[in-house]
């Protein structure tokens, strides 16, 4: 039998042994070293069967196919459009894959996006050289018009959206806002500016408080109590 | 007058007092200080970035930048000019390559990884303490590495072998000193970094190396509490 050497939710730190024995295997975040399982990252242990993984807690974004992501209009070329990722990357949006509809050749591509506009797309490949492309065309993406962004660490994203998207959908019920989360780690927020506050400290707090356990009732609490003074301020 | 005891009377294997804490910049993507007598060091993270000039770029794994940099009143001596210098330089360069064997940048093509390493007051021992503070925030960038590296310098004073020279023992003038900074890899016991300054003979150079190991493994046990207390409940 493996010894197992930490518990669930223990902090890994790198270098760390994990585990002994070839019982157990290495998943996210860990690698085999003759008979240990070491951490490679900083991380939050998750003992998942016999896979030994980390839930990282830091770091940048790094695109991965699928993702729908928020995205920044920085270069408007002949055949499509240069969009920062808010990671290391930029991605490429081709014509093609903007909008169905017909655009002559050499037309003003500007009139669809132009420089500066936010967009909300989803990755649709990413090379081994890390050339991201996306696509608009999907449910909910679209350019984004009026509301404010915020950057939140795109490792917390799963915690903000929640179970099924129930903490963003606890936040939008609460402050009656339009929300938008990015897996890059980009946030829209739209609503009435005290309404995008309470959002905005709502999502800092989970930010904040990700990796402890029972956080949805605490943010509901939170929610709760926040919308009540708000009521009496009025 | 031999060497007896240490003029600041501490043992021959100990270290000053260190203290650490992780992610103390909350704007970088991770960050660290590092803290050991009288030298603080102070460690950003920024990246993986974009890589700009382009010729830089290695389209094979990203690359490490690391900055090494004393503020003007941080010595004790004369006051340190800003910018890099000389011996900044180099120390910048033996930092990137003692952090470089254990970091994983592999998945991050053509960016660059920064490191910035400021010292607000230094009392000997920088360079070290710079690599510790390096690669604690490195790791609290959630980069993927096999282990942390931790870093100390030794030597000897007169006939004495010892741990952790401050700035009056690297200075001793009654005899023959040698300042060997150290860094290394706690849990594979490799070395990744190893200068010298001074004379000592072999046997010496071998024994003082040892004890340098030692001390960096309590050094690395105090690095890794330091990450864990981060995201302590």
């Amino acid at each position: 039998m493996s010894k197992i050497n930490v518990k669930n939710k223990d902090i890994a730190v790198p270098g760390e042994v994990l585990a002994v024995g070839m019982e157990s295997f290495p998943g996210i975040g860990t690698y085999r070293e003759g008979e240990n399982i070491v951490a490679s990252r900083l991380g939050l242990v998750q003992l998942d069967g016999r896979t030994i993984k980390l839930i990282l807690l830091s770091g940048r974004y790094i695109p991965k196919r699928g993702d729908t992501i928020i995205c920044k209009v920085i270069d408007v070329g002949f055949s499509g459009w240069r969009l920062e990722t808010n990671g290391p990357y930029s991605a490429m949006l081709s014509m093609k894959d903007a909008t169905s509809q017909f655009i002559a050749r050499g037309a003003d591509l500007t009139q669809f996006y132009d420089l500066g506009d936010q967009i909300v797309c989803s990755i649709t490949n990413v090379t081994s050289q890390k050339l991201v492309d996306v696509t608009m065309k999907g449910p909910g993406l679209r350019k984004l018009s009026g509301g404010r962004i915020i950057e939140v660490s795109s490792n917390k994203v799963p915690r903000i959206i929640g179970k099924q998207g129930s903490m963003v959908s606890m936040i939008k019920d609460a402050t009656k806002c339009n929300i938008t989360v990015g897996q890059n780690g980009l946030v829209w927020i739209d609503g009435s500016p005290e309404d995008e506050l309470l959002a905005i400290t709502t999502i800092r707090k989970i930010e904040e408080e990700s990796h402890l356990s029972g956080l949805t009732d605490k943010i509901k609490e939170f929610l709760d109590k926040n919308k009540k003074t708000q009521k009496t301020d009025k | 007058m031999a060497y007896k005891e240490r003029l600041n009377g501490r043992k021959f294997d100990e270290t000053r007092k260190i203290e650490a804490k992780a992610g103390v910049i909350p704007r970088a993507d991770g960050s660290a200080m590092f803290k050991i007598g009288n030298t603080w060091a102070y460690a950003a993270v920024y990246g993986p970035r974009n890589l700009h000039p382009k010729f830089l770029q290695d389209p094979s794994k990203g690359i490490l930048r690391c900055n090494y940099n004393m503020m003007p009143f941080s010595s004790s001596g004369d006051r340190v000019r800003p910018g890099s210098s000389r011996r900044s330089k180099e120390i910048s360069l033996v930092t990137e390559k003692a952090l470089l064997p254990v970091l994983d940048l592999s998945e991050y093509p053509n960016s660059v990884v920064d490191v910035f390493i400021e010292f607000p007051q230094t009392e000997a021992g920088s360079r070290c303490a710079g690599i510790c503070a390096a690669a604690m925030a490195l790791a609290d960038a959630g980069l993927a590495m096999k282990d942390l590296v931790a870093a100390v310098s030794v030597g000897r004073v007169d006939d004495k072998l010892l741990v952790d020279l401050d700035y009056n023992e690297e200075a001793y003038e009654e005899g023959p000193v040698a300042d060997i900074p150290i860094a290394m890899s706690p849990n594979y016991g490799k070395v990744t970094l190893l200068q010298m300054d001074g004379l000592i003979s072999k046997e010496q150079l071998k024994k003082v190396i040892e004890m340098g190991k030692k001390a960096c493994k309590d050094i690395y046990e105090v690095q890794k509490k330091a990450l864990k207390d981060r995201y302590k409940i």
